[in-house]
């Protein structure tokens, strides 16, 4: 029983990094098994925003604060991890956002966005 | 004082000049900037290298912040060479993309594409000179997301379909990059590549350091087109805009494989990754399979581009066998044969891309008896297809014979007569070109066609005579690449 607890607590005590684990693992999931465009790039979002996790997380401290230098706090969060997510949120907007342009073109070209039917009309020609 | 700058105007030069190109926007005055800050390139890597060979390994920080908690830019021998590919592609390609672009991309858009091109040149020599693993993977997807957009400006609609294809894959790829680069982050507390690999030994037996090695690993075999993971290339370099397809094909996996080679042996080590891990085995597994399974495939297609595409996915299969015998012929085998081969499709995309200026399209049969029209272009074209088969006097003479010598070094006789044996194929696919270009009678509407314009035919000569004369002088390419191969291979910069 006492196992079962620490198990128990080790999970929860990790709960960020299930979140981080689940995110990744759905995300992925989503872009191989959607056939529509746009799906796919939703999932592709989740899969990147996972990654943010991923770094915040290694950047907390337990009961440390923000990283502003205050004369009443001594332990701060790594900013670090932060600026550098912020950089790679860029980079997952631009991203999603040259997908979307992407989808909006093919959707002029080929009149849908599911894969399969593209597919076909390609092979059709 | 110049001097000391040259590392960061190897970025920044071509990221303003993007930046002008996108607020000039006029087709001939892009296009001037893009051939300005693409011959200006050259001389930097140029004078990188010298220094390199003169004063060692090059450290400059950005904006004078210390490497552990900066940004640092860190040129040694292997990447001096990369950035010297990468730019000197560049620079013959400007002169090369005036016309086709005019040809294949809308007027209000020749502009833009100019403004992706310098971005996506920009992020690969970044990708190239940078020390830092995070600071690699912004850059990485600069060039990527650049390179979508160009690949999408293709004429065809399934130029579309190929961009977000590789747009998927490409950002999976970068997105697993980055993964591993977090743990490594977690495990080390660093993100400068060289600082990484100092501390990796205290702690590269625990399993974050494991994953991320596999995760590093995957990520930019997405990016460098390692077979199976090579599914968004073939079509994103057949239906790309002439222009595109060319600087693609020569740099953009040739600088990936340069980042996983950084990777396992600078950072992880060599002794970690392939004497400790089964990398070895997967990695000739894959690479073999890579070259029979691409190149068979591409004997049976019947658009030209889509061939060589499929031609490149089993060329990266040389490079990263080489890679994989972790010896130093192996790896300056793989090393020449990045080199040459992005010689070698660079002059073949070119050749096509004048083709298809010419006829507008580029199948089999609708270039049947092209040798005729244009006999200067296809003899180029066919100058580099000899190379890539590896007939001696080339080339590709050079780096085949490396990795022939480095597989019977290692004992693997078999993998020297797989080798030997997957040149065949090569012969059949281009020997298929040749047959259609020389051998059969000229369309009527082939007949009508005149030799390629003096400016595109300029730089496909250049370059055509570039893979015989470092198939005869091999100083430059093979020796440079074995002082790369040895930098590489005695881990720590």
């Amino acid at each position: 029983m006492s196992d079962l607890i620490a198990l128990v607590g080790d999970v929860v005590a990790h709960y960020n990094q299930w979140i981080t684990v689940f995110l990744m693992v759905s995300g992925l999931y989503i872009v191989i098994a959607r056939g529509n465009m746009v799906k796919k790039l939703v999932g592709l979002s989740l899969f990147q925003t996972s990654v943010y996790l991923l770094y915040i997380s290694a950047g907390k401290i337990l009961s440390g604060t923000a990283p502003i230098i205050d004369p009443h706090f001594t332990v701060y969060s790594h900013p670090l991890p932060h600026v550098l997510i912020l950089t790679a949120i860029v980079v997952g907007i631009a991203t999603l956002a040259v997908g979307l342009a992407l989808v909006v073109r093919i959707n002029e070209a080929y009149g849908t966005i599911e894969e399969d039917e593209i597919f076909k009309r390609d092979d059709d020609r | 004082m110049i001097g000391e700058q040259l590392p960061a105007l190897q970025v920044v030069v071509p990221l303003l000049g993007a930046l002008l190109v996108a607020l000039i926007r006029r087709p001939t005055a892009a296009w001037l900037v893009t051939v300005v800050v693409s011959l200006a390139m050259p001389v930097i890597s140029a004078l990188l290298l010298l220094r390199v060979l003169n004063q060692g390994v090059i450290s400059y920080h950005l904006g004078g912040w210390d490497p552990s908690i900066g940004i640092e830019y860190r040129v040694d021998i292997v990447n001096a060479l990369i950035l010297l590919l990468v730019s000197s592609v560049a620079a013959v390609i400007a002169p090369f993309a005036r016309l086709s672009v005019l040809s294949e991309i809308p007027e209000d858009r020749i502009g833009w594409f100019y403004a992706m091109y310098l971005v996506s040149l920009a992020g690969l020599l970044g990708i190239a000179i940078t020390g830092d693993a995070f600071n690699a993977f912004v850059f990485l997807e600069i060039s990527s997301l650049s390179s979508y957009v160009l690949i999408a400006m293709g004429r065809d609609r399934r130029a579309l379909v190929a961009a977000y294809q590789y747009l998927i894959m490409g950002t999976i790829g970068a997105s697993f990059y980055v993964i591993g680069v977090g743990l490594l982050y977690i495990m080390t507390g660093t993100l400068n590549l060289n600082l990484i690999a100092e501390r990796i030994g205290a702690v590269e037996s625990l399993r974050p350091v494991l994953a991320a090695l596999a995760f590093i690993i995957v990520g930019i075999s997405l990016k460098l087109a390692l077979f199976p993971l090579h599914v968004w290339l073939p079509n994103a370099y057949a239906y790309a805009p002439s222009v595109a397809t060319i600087f693609l094909a020569a740099t953009a996996t040739k600088v990936a494989i340069y980042l996983f080679a950084r990777f396992i042996f600078s950072v992880f080590g060599a002794g970690f990754v392939f004497a400790d891990l089964p990398v070895t085995p997967i990695l000739v597994a894959l690479s073999v399979a890579a070259i029979f399974g691409a190149s068979t495939v591409a004997v049976f297609q019947s658009d030209v581009k889509r061939m060589f595409a499929y031609s490149s996915v089993g060329q990266v299969g040389y490079i990263t066998l080489g890679l994989a015998l972790a010896t130093t012929t192996g790896v300056t085998g793989g090393l020449v044969h990045l080199l040459n081969h992005a010689m070698i499709k660079a002059t073949i995309f070119m050749g096509l891309g004048a083709v298809f200026f010419r006829v507008g399209r580029i199948e089999f049969q609708d270039i049947a008896g092209i040798g005729r029209r244009m006999p200067i272009t296809m003899s180029a074209v066919a100058v580099a297809c000899l190379s890539l088969i590896g007939v001696p006097g080339t080339a590709g003479f050079v780096s085949k014979w490396y990795l022939v010598v480095a597989s019977l070094e290692v004992g693997w006789w078999w993998l020297a007569f797989l080798i030997v044996l997957s040149t065949m194929i090569t012969v059949v696919y281009v020997g298929r070109l040749i047959e259609c270009a020389w051998f059969r009678e000229p369309s009527r509407e082939v007949a009508a066609i005149e030799e390629a314009p003096t400016e595109m035919l300029a730089p496909i000569c250049l370059l055509a005579a570039a893979t015989v004369y470092f198939g005869i002088d091999t100083g430059l390419t093979a020796g440079m690449a074995e002082r790369a191969a040895n930098a590489l291979l005695s881990g720590l910069r």
